[in-house]
């Protein structure tokens, strides 16, 4: 019998006439890294906020560590670490009173406290800055205290909602170095959601939800490979009648993204000399690639993975940040 | 047990901030020493002495006193808002401690540090010309904490159903401020016209200020200063009383409203 940390059944979450989480059921087996991806508005983050006993699920049960989150709060609460796409700290504070209010909270003993948050400051590389108030901090030195405050009190599943939004890549390949790191030695489940499709990758499973309903959920190789076909990419001459005569031809879906098109086909590599051959319309460049997750992604959602994300959230987060400067 | 750690812990946090937020505490001391010295510099020759022997300064100083403590509170309480527009609500949300134990542990750093924002004025008293014994700190400790409890559970009631700081910022300036000026801070209660009179009898405020009033330039039941609430001269007690029931209903709804769920 597998070892479920989390089971989901049949979950539903309605705020007024909007279904946010309809009907949705998985379940996370200890230890592994999850991710749960999906487009902006998909439901992704209410989900989340119910397992983390932020919001009352309207229907469906939901627990963690054996624990039910709408009636055994504080201790599901108790298993959980955090790490939130917006800040969560106090930043009137220094980083070592963050560390040492949320081991007070979570009811760390003062013998083994100290140590446990010089240790994982050091982790984080911190330990230097540890007296600096936090409003001092740079984006990527908040997040990584945010995530030694989350492992401070060994949770059994941590919460990573886009861990790396905004950061720059050096500071992302550490953020994870300590994750997978953590997962190794304590067995730490990861739950995590991201924009980012080598973050994706990392998952061991990946669950992809749509208008609060789950479209897919397997590991990314499968995802991949249920997708069966390779990928083209071309440019040409006059890319609108190339669309109608590969559509024709072929009988297959060609998406023209202005400056170039793709299509999927199967047997991509046996394919590709025949077409240009026989096709009419001059060809500039062509390329061949295997399906990615991001491919999963468009093909089940019909959107792309970061369309929304990326572009919109930093700068989102960026006016967020300035009005606040502008506020205090 | 868990959940007393938890108030302790919120309360900590409060304490703990105050003392780093030295722009706050400066401001805490320099802000009622501006009130009394430009109000009282200006207006202490056209109003000369009030009645009892004591002049306008002086009338004002435990006002001025009652007023940093209303501030204060009802500042930390609202303060709430601010910590949901910066994210470390969640923190607290999320942690093993009961919703309760969030707000009273609020409650009760809001009320600890406005306790000490009002205290730190009776340092002025040498210079005001009013006589403090010890026994008038004692008095003016409890007192001061009961005031400040029930505006900062007001601050934490309203601060858990404004979600953005626009509105805070709304609040603060419709309801703080008539408060205060209409809590007898600066002028007497009696021969006020009608509708003020009644505004500032409904102000629990008042209640507050004319308690701290009482206690720093002495109580008698002929003073001017009194609150005569349905042809009766309330007592120090009656004001005490007032108070405590405001503040308890406060904390009870603050706590109900802060624990609600979505």
């Amino acid at each position: 019998m597998t070892d479920y940390i989390i089971k989901v059944e049949n979950l539903v979450k309605k705020f007024g006439e909007l279904v946010a989480v309809d009907h949705i059921s998985f379940n996370v087996v200890q230890g592994e890294i999850f991710g749960f991806l999906g487009p902006n508005g998909a439901g992704k983050t209410t989900t989340i906020n119910i397992l983390c006993t932020l919001a009352r699920p309207t229907a469906g049960r939901a627990t963690l560590n054996g624990f039910d989150v709408v009636r055994q709060q504080n201790q599901v609460r108790q298993s959980i670490g955090l790490v939130f796409q917006d800040p969560s700290l106090d930043d009137r504070l220094t980083g070592l009173h963050n560390l040492r209010f949320h081991a007070m909270v979570y009811n760390i003993p003062v013998s083994v406290r100290e140590e446990r948050i010089k240790h994982l400051l050091e982790m984080v590389e911190l330990w230097d800055k540890r007296n600096k108030f936090v409003n001092t901090y740079s984006g990527g030195m908040k997040r990584r205290l945010e995530l030694a405050r989350g492992l401070l009190h060994y949770p059994k599943v941590l919460f990573l909602d886009e861990p790396t939004l905004g950061l720059d890549p050096q500071t992302r390949n550490h953020i994870w170095e300590y994750v997978l790191e953590l997962r190794k030695r304590e067995g730490t489940t990861v739950f995590m959601t991201t924009h980012y499709m080598d973050e994706a990758e990392k998952a061991d499973r990946i669950a992809i939800v749509d208008y609060g309903k789950l479209v897919a959920m397997d590991t990314p190789g499968r995802l991949k490979q249920s997708i069966g076909k390779d990928i083209i990419s071309l440019k040409t001459e006059d890319d609108e009648k190339a669309a109608e005569e590969i559509t024709r031809r072929y009988q297959t879906e060609v998406r023209n993204d202005k400056d170039h098109l793709t299509f999927s086909i199967a047997n991509g590599e046996e394919f590709l000399p025949v077409f240009i051959k026989e096709f009419g319309i001059k060809i500039s460049s062509i390329s061949l690639r295997r399906p990615t997750l991001e491919d999963v992604f468009l093909k089940l959602t019909g959107r792309e993975i970061r369309e929304e994300g990326e572009a919109g959230d930093t700068l989102r987060a960026h006016f967020r940040e300035h009005g606040r400067h502008m506020r205090r | 047990m868990n959940n007393l750690l938890g108030v302790y812990t919120i309360w900590y946090r409060d304490i703990l901030r105050f003392w780093h937020d030295k722009a706050r505490m400066l401001s805490a001391i320099l802000f009622p020493i501006m009130f009394l010295f430009i109000f009282g510099s200006g207006l202490r020759g056209s109003i000369g002495v009030m009645g009892g022997g004591i002049d306008f300064v002086q009338f004002m100083y435990p006002g001025i006193m009652g007023m940093s403590v209303l501030m204060g509170s009802f500042m930390s309480g609202v303060s709430i808002v601010w910590d949901r527009e910066f994210g470390f609500l969640k923190e607290v949300l999320v942690a093993p401690i009961s919703r309760i134990s969030v707000a009273l542990g609020r409650t009760l750093g809001a009320a600890t540090v406005a306790t000490i924002q009002g205290i730190i004025i009776l340092v002025l008293a040498p210079i005001i010309g009013v006589s403090i014994s010890i026994w008038t700190v004692l008095a003016l400790l409890p007192l001061m904490f009961l005031l400040a409890a029930s505006m900062g559970s007001m601050g934490i009631l309203l601060a858990s159903r404004i979600k953005s700081t626009e509105a805070f910022q709304a609040i603060m300036q419709m309801l703080m401020f008539p408060m205060i000026f209409l809590s007898g801070v600066f002028f007497p209660m009696q021969d006020l016209p009608g509708w003020m009179s009644v505004i500032v009898k409904i102000n629990p405020a008042s209640y507050g200020i004319a308690t701290i009033r009482e206690v720093v330039l002495g109580a008698s039941p002929d003073s001017p200063f009194n609150i005569i609430l349905f042809g009766h001269i309330m007592t120090i007690r009656d004001n005490i009383a007032v108070l405590a029931v405001f503040g308890f209903i406060m904390i009870i709804l603050a706590m109900w409203s802060f624990g609600r769920q979505d």
